[in-house]
């Protein structure tokens, strides 16, 4: 089955594999590991707890090697994964204090509200996840 | 030996399907075959327990190549059926003793089925993903313009500097991500914003800021693509995966119903 049949009636007018863009693994593994209908089957992969299986897929994808060296907790640090660069709003802040208390003067309050819109809607994929 | 055998599930449809294709096959290489009951279609294949049991899983779900193939064969199989029928694609190693407690799934959770099958009917999936150019954390020094400041102070500012240009950068190209979720959603008939991915899934350094999945009718697909054409640039690279099976809108409402 390398090559796609264009049958008429089951391709449709638009058959797939032609004019389709091209995807990556990691498009297909996103979309049928962690979308599409999710019931349980009456063979329980256990492992199939997604955020679990997630984590184990970057590890696999990094390579056991690189995984190891990153540390086991590495993702919950990467602002990519944890949603929002807390870490970085953080140090931030800490650098303003500190910077302040080398010059002598109060720290501005221009910390940026993190609860903007458009990031708490970028985050809304996950409900429910 | 039906002990060593069990019913794979790769698709549910609504009845009436055209006939299932000759020669698609499946994870394990069998042919892909429907069982039908409820006015449902499920798209299923016979696969080994010393494969598909819970044990091997266990093991092949960690061996990026098994994954890999097993992840593809799985899709060829949902798209080849969503070109054919409205679809709703079912999650990866799903997979039943035998075809009887499939026939009782499709029973169960009939109203459910009609419901995403009918949300999905003439339209398709397209992805859209966005990345804008990493900013590096700390920039060089400028010409000696701190010179009040101590060394270490000036190692601070500009470090705080670097991390405001960060915010600033990660927050526009955010910002641009939404006015492009906002446009492509006027043209779809939903759209779903999922997780970011991780740098070593998508293959790329740099920043993803926007990762879409928009819900189709067939015949604005060109419309579709030519607005993601239209948006591409101002600082962010555009990416369009498509069209899928609809799996970012084949959500059951209990989605998590059943699921240990």
């Amino acid at each position: 089955m390398t090559s796609e049949p264009a049958r008429p009636g089951f391709l449709g007018s638009q058959p797939y594999g032609s004019g389709r863009e091209p995807a990556n693994l990691g498009d297909i593994l996103e979309r049928v590991l962690d979308r599409g209908v999710i019931i349980a089957g009456d063979i329980r992969v256990n492992l199939l707890d997604i955020e679990l299986l997630t984590i184990k897929l970057r590890l696999i994808i990094a390579s056991v090697d690189t995984a190891r060296e990153l540390g086991i907790n590495w993702w919950e640090h990467d602002p990519w994964l944890s949603g929002r660069d807390r870490g970085l709003a953080e140090e931030n802040r800490l650098l303003r204090r500190r910077l302040a208390e080398l010059e002598g003067t109060e720290p501005e309050q221009v910390e940026p509200a993190r609860a903007e819109p458009e990031e708490a809607e970028l985050e809304r994929g996950d409900d429910g996840r | 030996m039906a002990a060593d055998l069990g019913t794979y599930l790769y698709a549910i449809a609504r009845e009436p399907v055209p006939p299932c294709p000759e020669g698609l096959t499946g994870v394990a290489g069998e042919p892909v075959r429907t069982v039908a009951g409820s006015g449902l279609v499920a798209y299923v294949g016979t696969v080994p327990l010393d494969r598909f049991g819970e044990e091997p899983l266990r093991r092949s779900m960690e061996d990026l190549d098994w994954l890999g193939a097993t992840a593809r064969a799985h899709d060829r199989v949902v798209a080849a059926v969503a070109a054919s029928a409205p679809t709703a694609p079912v999650r990866l190693v799903t997979v039943y003793s035998g075809d009887e407690q499939v026939r009782d799934l499709l029973e169960e959770r009939r109203a459910e089925f009609l419901d995403v099958l009918a949300r999905v009917a003439g339209r398709e999936e397209w992805g859209v993903k966005a990345y804008a150019e990493p900013v590096a954390e700390t920039p060089e020094p400028k010409a000696a313009n701190s010179g009040a400041s101590s060394p270490g102070t000036a190692y601070l500012k500009r470090r705080q500097a670097g991390l405001h240009e960060r915010e600033r950068v990660w927050r526009e190209a955010g910002a641009r991500a939404m006015e492009i979720h906002r446009a492509l959603s006027g043209i779809a008939v939903a759209g779903r914003l999922h997780r970011a991915q991780d740098p070593q899934l998508s293959g790329r350094r740099d920043w993803m800021v926007l990762n879409g999945a928009y819900l189709v009718d067939r015949d604005r697909a060109g419309e579709f693509r030519r607005a993601v054409d239209r948006l591409r640039g101002r600082g962010l690279q555009v990416e369009l995966t498509g069209p899928w099976a609809p799996y970012s809108f084949a959500v059951l409402e209990e989605g998590r119903h059943g699921v240990a």
